[in-house]
Parts: C-alpha cells; sequence; structure tokens
C-alpha cells in the first residue's frame, strides 16, 4: 500500500519531470536550436549557477516586495470583509468600489502608480496589494458569513456581545475560508511585485529577466523565472503550513 | 412557569410579504413540565421557541416567564437545535464550557461538572477530541451537554434528534428522559416524530400549519420512568391515533 503510494505520488511525476528535461536537452542539440530561442536545461542551469550570489540580492528584492503587498492585503483586506459583513450600508457602498477596483487590469494600473509613487519598492508593494487583496476580502467575508445561524442565535440566548461572538464565534469559523484567500493571494501578490518590476525598476527578479531578455540571454531569464517559482511554491507553502498550525483541527482525523 | 397568551408573529419576508407564522397560541407551561411541540412543517413551531427565548419579539400577545415579560433574551436557557453546530476548532470539553464562557461565567470552574456530564451522557474517554472525529449521535450528545451545563431552569430543543437515524434517535429520547429524571428542568421540546412526542412529553401540544395555531394541548398518562415498553402500553397507541387524527384530518380539510 504504502510502496504504491510512493510511487504514485513520487515517482510518477519525477520520472515524467526528468524525461520532459532529457527530450528537450536532446532536441535543442540534435536540432541546434539558437541558445536565444530556447536554451538548453543544462545551460540554464550552469547560468543560473553562475549567477547565484547576484540573485540572492535581486530574489531578497522580490521577496520583500511579495510580503508587503501580501501583508497589506491582509491588513486591509480582513478588516474590510469584517465590514462588508457586519453593515449593510457598507457593504452596497465598498462592494461595487472593490468589485471595480477588481475588474481594473493591474497591469494597466502599473505605470501610473510608478508614475505617481515614484521608482522604489512602494510602487511594487502596492501592485502586489491591489492583485492580492481581492481574494482575501470576498474569502474572509464568505468565511465571516457562513457561521450558522443556530449558533447565531446561541450566543445570543447567552446575551454575549457581538464583539464576543465575533472572537469566539465567527472569526474562528472564518479561519479556513481566510486561508483559502490568503493561500490565492500570496501566489498572486508574486505576480504583483514581478508586474511592478517589470514597469520600471533596476532591481528584482523579474527586473532580472526583463534586461536579460534584451541582451537576448534567455538563460537568464529562465533561470530567474524557475527561481521566481520556486519562490512561489516555497511562500505557499509557508502559508499552507502556518494554517496547519493555527488550524489543526481541519486535518483529516486519521492523518498522519 | 412560563405562560403564552394569545401570542402571535407576523414576519415579513425579503420580498415583502407578510407571513404569519404564529398566530394566538396560548400555552401555560408548568416548572419542571416537559412539553412536547408536535404538528407538520411550517407550522411555527421553531418561532416559537425563539418567541419564548426572547431572540424575537412577538407581534401580539405577551409571554412571560416567571412572571417577567420576555422582551430580549435572559440566559436562562439551554438551545439545542436539529444540527449539532459544535465548533470545530475545540475539543469536545471546551465545546461543552462554550455556554458558561458565552454567559460570561469562569470556565474553570465548570470543568468538573462538564466532565461529569460527559460521564452522563456516556462520552467520557472524548474529551480531548474534536467533533469530526464524532458521530452525529455523540455530537448531539455534546450540543446537550453544552446547553445544560449552566444548569438553565429552561430548556429549549428544536428537532434535535431530527437529524440522526431511527435506531440512535430512539436511544437518544430514552437518553434524554434518563438526564431529565436525574436533572429536572421545564423543557419545550419541537418535534416531527409523534411516537416521539408521546414517549417524552407530559403535555402534547399539536400545532397546524400555516399560520401556527394550537390545534390541542393533550395530556399524556402514560406512567414514568419511560422506556421502550411504554410504546406498547394500549394508552401510547390511543395517544397516537389522536394526534395523528387531528393532524391529517386537518390536512384533510384544506
Amino acid at each position: 500500500m504504502i510502496r504504491r503510494r510512493v510511487v504514485g505520488e513520487w515517482l510518477v511525476p519525477a520520472v515524467t519531470l526528468v524525461g520532459a528535461l532529457l527530450v528537450w536537452e536532446a532536441a535543442t542539440r540534435v536540432f541546434h536550436v539558437p541558445r536565444f530561442v530556447m536554451p538548453a536545461p543544462s545551460a540554464i542551469v550552469v547560468e543560473g549557477w553562475d549567477w547565484r550570489y547576484r540573485f540572492l540580492g535581486h530574489a531578497w528584492v522580490t521577496l520583500y516586495e511579495t510580503l508587503g503587498g501580501f501583508a497589506l492585503s491582509i491588513a486591509v483586506g480582513v478588516p474590510l470583509a469584517v465590514l462588508i459583513v457586519y453593515s449593510p450600508v457598507l457593504r452596497s457602498a465598498l462592494y461595487p468600489l472593490i468589485v471595480l477596483a477588481q475588474s481594473v487590469p493591474k497591469i494597466a494600473i502599473a505605470p501610473v502608480l510608478l508614475l505617481v509613487l515614484g521608482y522604489g519598492a512602494i510602487p511594487k508593494v502596492v501592485v502586489a496589494f491591489l492583485v492580492a487583496f481581492f481574494p482575501v476580502v470576498v474569502d474572509t467575508a464568505t468565511g465571516l458569513a457562513a457561521t450558522p445561524p443556530e449558533l447565531l442565535d446561541l450566543s445570543r440566548s447567552y446575551r454575549a456581545s457581538a464583539f464576543k461572538t465575533f472572537v469566539k464565534v465567527r472569526l474562528p469559523m472564518a479561519m479556513p475560508f481566510m486561508f483559502a484567500g490568503a493561500k490565492v493571494a500570496i501566489t498572486l501578490a508574486v505576480i504583483g511585485a514581478v508586474v511592478g518590476e517589470f514597469v520600471g525598476s533596476d532591481k528584482g527578479l523579474g527586473y532580472v529577466i526583463l534586461s536579460a531578455t534584451s541582451y537576448w540571454k534567455t538563460e537568464l531569464a529562465f533561470s530567474s523565472m524557475i527561481l521566481l517559482s520556486l519562490m512561489a511554491i516555497l511562500l505557499f507553502g509557508a502559508v499552507s503550513l502556518v494554517e496547519r498550525l493555527v488550524c489543526p483541527w481541519l486535518a483529516p482525523a486519521g492523518d498522519e | 412557569m412560563i405562560r403564552l397568551d394569545a401570542v402571535g408573529k407576523t414576519y415579513r419576508t425579503r420580498r415583502g410579504d407578510l407571513v404569519r407564522a404564529v398566530e394566538d397560541v396560548t400555552l401555560h407551561v408548568q416548572n419542571n413540565e416537559f412539553v412536547t411541540l408536535v404538528g407538520p412543517s411550517g407550522c411555527g413551531k421553531s418561532t416559537l421557541l425563539k418567541l419564548v427565548a426572547g431572540l424575537t419579539p412577538a407581534t401580539r400577545g405577551t409571554i412571560t416567564i416567571r412572571d417577567e415579560p420576555v422582551r430580549e433574551p435572559f440566559g436562562d436557557v439551554g438551545f439545542v437545535f436539529q444540527q449539532p453546530v459544535l465548533l470545530p476548532w475545540r475539543s469536545v470539553l471546551d465545546n461543552v464550557l462554550f455556554s458558561v464562557e458565552m454567559l460570561g461565567l469562569e470556565p474553570r470552574q465548570y470543568r468538573k461538572q462538564a466532565l461529569d456530564l460527559l460521564e452522563l451522557t456516556g462520552l467520557s474517554g472524548f474529551e480531548t477530541k474534536y467533533p469530526r472525529e464524532l458521530s452525529g449521535g455523540m455530537q448531539q450528545r455534546v450540543a446537550i451537554c453544552r446547553a445544560l451545563l449552566p444548569d438553565p431552569s429552561l430548556l429549549l430543543m428544536d428537532e434535535p434528534f431530527g437529524a440522526l437515524d431511527a435506531m440512535t434517535r430512539e436511544e437518544m429520547s430514552l437518553e434524554l428522559l434518563r438526564i431529565w429524571e436525574e436533572r429536572r428542568k421545564t423543557i419545550l421540546f419541537v418535534t416531527h416524530s409523534i411516537p416521539e412526542a408521546i414517549l417524552l412529553a407530559d403535555r402534547v401540544v399539536v400545532m397546524t400549519p400555516r399560520p401556527g395555531r394550537v390545534a390541542r394541548i393533550l395530556d399524556v398518562h402514560l406512567p414514568r420512568p419511560r422506556t421502550i415498553e411504554t410504546e406498547f402500553d394500549p394508552r401510547f397507541k390511543a395517544a397516537s391515533d389522536e394526534v395523528r387524527a387531528l393532524i391529517f384530518t386537518r390536512r384533510a380539510e384544506r
């Protein structure tokens, strides 16, 4: 049983991945594909390794822009969701604005933001925030509204205050929803930070991709892309880890 | 203990229609009496419980509890719903303690009583489990413990066994009677099940649908403590025939 699971969950995808890389490597060699069109995986790895120290600095920049935007999306999104759920007036006032903000393509706002906020990290953080905050608001609001009405009746029958009910019932009830939103938000924040860097920057992994392609250094662009994906996966994993620590009751019985 | 006099409740739906949920309900419940409310869906039974708990105001008539008019929730009440609605992030013990916590009491002082209640309901050894690790019947037992812990004088039960399978249901009814024999309380118990209504009650309130009115109040003269055998008593059959006749002839008239 256990062996079959290892084969199904790890071996098959690993073999597929390695096979695809080998085919790619072979194809670039056999067909003499120019490096700037499609570099071989080995060339990407070599280039990435040469850049390892410089990558550290750029990755750090993109990381803190991402985390800044993500933190801001939580800090703004959660209270906004609370206001929307608790006040019908604010719901009708804010919801159209939020949906409007969401429907504007963020890539289109980025140049304007740079114009307004200047060249540093702040506009990237803001773009990351704008991209990430919508799922936070929507999922938190959904979660807060998902408390069974019986529980609210129960709290009221005990004369508990609205604040107490919020802290002890509604907020924990919304936790799984909030984490679902946060997981989407963290991956979107990476995209937001890179978009911000594309529009105008002199550091960060997005900047590396952009400048590498303008010098025909495709293998550098690829290694930067891979690094970005790794970062997104790690950040997603970190949020999932926090979720399991904060919501241990969600782990299915008999698991682990 | 509870007096409902000519109580009516009309509410407006989201679409603006007026719905008469209950109308002209008069019911006087004695201290420590077990009263069941039985009737078809939509006869305002659940609304009646909310009115008694002070969760929603009556539009007509008066409700008093120990001669105090009910205008808002008063705390001295335990609620059990069709769904257990436990808090999934809390252990069984902490779920039981939830009621005293919400009442603003010190949960640590109720630990011992909570453990006693869990023992009384056969849940010893499950204190640290999460609700999802329990069966539906066990979850509902936890919900009953939660309602009993602050020792309210009034217990409101809204189809508490309605979501359970038939066998668990019967077992739980008898268990509730056993608990009630040990800790007397006034109980208002809403159900769809005629046998359940009779097995449990001192008096059965038969209600008519839309708007909910009292068709008749029946005294159940069956000896206590009641057991499985009670259902073979000819008086049990007579009572259930009477209730059934009240519900179905009315339905045929419509």
